[in-house]
């Protein structure tokens, strides 16, 4: 079991800037994220779009927003525990244990969920009975391309995921390519290379179509996909590999006695905690009169639950509130002194 | 068009409103008095209409807010821009009348509108 002052569930943008907080203070923290690498949604959902506002930053993307707070709470050296989901939250007297999907689990007299709209999942195929095929020949990511050598392999979907996949397995596979309308959605070169190889006969592209049905019995062997104009073709099919996008799901969260709110979680804003002490909530996943979801407004909630974290974590001792710009004893945590 | 008048000054001001219709998928529907300016999205988020879940809040990053317009009014709605179109591919079952409601803002123009919302948004 790992002991810390607080558990931060999200390592989005309000998530990173909890371990600074809580790390000028003096407090250790540790981060757990369903995805694989920290930023959450700046990174998964628009890694690329330029933010306005954020304050004194004039314009920055979602990718260079997570570099710089990463950058910034490096003094602090805190473990992150990615491709990880938080499934329970036990109360033990005045800390809360923790355990996640990977069986780690750890103890803190506070939790921080910075869980925005919770943990992203692969979109899935809408059509019914697909499950058996999952993991099978039906593939929301690609973990090792050499499992794909050698097979028909239809690819669904328009962006970039499905294209960089289309036209890397086109060097050892016979790839589909459909999409629902004519246009792709990727960099000008990769697209010039999938039309140079649908020349070659290497990919072969199907547009505007949807996916009708898949036939199989244990293993897929074909898809019917329909056309806007009514048409129907049969696709001779070993492998599916289905890109569209990520969802986000709330998961377990909504276990946790925590009172809700729709998708979110009520809290007071005085210090962010929900009903449940020692619990806040901060950034998109909380709610209380007024929240905007804003970036700014989650920093500003993280810094208010962090007081509130100090004088859970450290009970005995007296909360003074200092400037970095003066205090010593924050630069010195900083590694500035 | 509502006539609102304010509580905290003497003197009236106008609120202007259109009515939009939301359909699920099983025909239910519901008609309700939107705040021009808003999107067709809030206005169902603050008026707990179900089906339109909104995840990212509006900032054409979910495809969550997915709904169908009909054919005649889909043509008289202005053009969805390409990022729109481009999270349109990642929707529940998308269709050549599908848009993003956070991204069609109310104005007069749209009074009686019909949005028809999927059989679910993920």
């Amino acid at each position: 079991m790992i002991k810390t002052d607080a558990i931060i569930i999200g390592a989005g943008p309000v998530g990173l800037f909890a371990v600074h907080q809580l790390g000028i203070k003096g407090l250790n923290a540790v981060v757990i994220d369903n995805l694989d690498k920290a930023g959450g949604q700046c990174i998964e959902l628009y890694p690329d779009k330029p933010i306005y506002d954020i304050p004194a930053v004039p314009e920055c993307t979602g990718e260079e927003l997570t570099k710089n707070l990463i950058e910034q709470i490096k003094p602090f050296k805190t473990d992150f525990y990615f491709n990880e989901r938080v499934d329970e939250v036990k109360q033990d007297k005045n800390n809360w244990i923790v355990k996640t999907n990977n069986n780690n689990e750890f103890t803190a007299p506070n939790i921080i969920i910075a869980g925005g709209v919770g943990s992203f999942e692969p979109r899935k195929l809408s059509l019914k009975d697909t499950e058996k095929y999952e993991g099978k020949s039906l593939f929301y990511s690609v973990k090792r391309k050499e499992d794909f050598k050698n097979k028909n392999i239809s690819i669904f979907g328009g962006g970039d995921s499905a294209l960089d996949w289309a036209l890397e397995l086109s060097k050892f596979s016979k790839i589909t390519l459909i999409h629902r309308r004519n246009e792709f959605r990727g960099a000008p070169h990769t697209l010039t290379e999938i039309k140079k190889l649908e020349n070659e006969g290497k990919i072969s592209i199907k547009t505007p179509c949807q996916l009708e049905s898949i036939e199989g019995s244990k293993d897929v062997k074909s898809v019917t996909v329909k056309f806007e104009d009514g048409k129907s073709e049969k696709i001779e099919t070993d492998i599916i590999l289905s890109f569209f996008g990520l969802i986000m799901k709330l998961g377990p969260i909504t276990e946790w006695g925590l009172n809700m709110n729709k998708k979110t979680i009520e809290v007071n804003s005085k210090n962010f905690e929900t009903n449940k002490k020692g619990i806040y909530a901060v950034g998109d996943i909380c709610t209380y009169p007024g929240k905007l979801k804003l970036i700014l407004s989650g920093f500003h909630e993280v810094a208010l639950a962090s007081v509130e974290c100090f004088k859970r974590a450290k009970p005995n001792e007296k909360y003074r509130f200092e400037f970095t710009t003066s205090s010593k004893n924050i630069q010195e945590r900083l590694g500035k002194k | 068009m509502f006539l609102r008048t304010c509580p905290f000054f003497l003197d009236y001001y106008i609120i202007f409103m259109t009515k939009i219709t939301y359909k699920n998928y099983q025909g239910n529907f519901k008609t309700i008095d939107v705040d021009n300016g808003l999107s067709v999205m809030e206005g169902a988020i603050q008026n707990d209409i179900p089906g339109i879940d909104a995840d990212c809040g509006g900032s054409m990053a979910c495809a969550t807010c997915h709904v169908y317009v009909e054919e005649e009014w889909f043509n008289k709605l202005q053009k969805a821009e390409e990022a729109e179109v481009d999270m349109i591919d990642m929707a529940f079952e998308p269709k050549k009348n599908s848009r993003l409601s956070c991204q069609l803002i109310v104005s007069e123009e749209l009074e009686g509108l019909t949005v028809t919302t999927p059989a679910k948004q993920s």
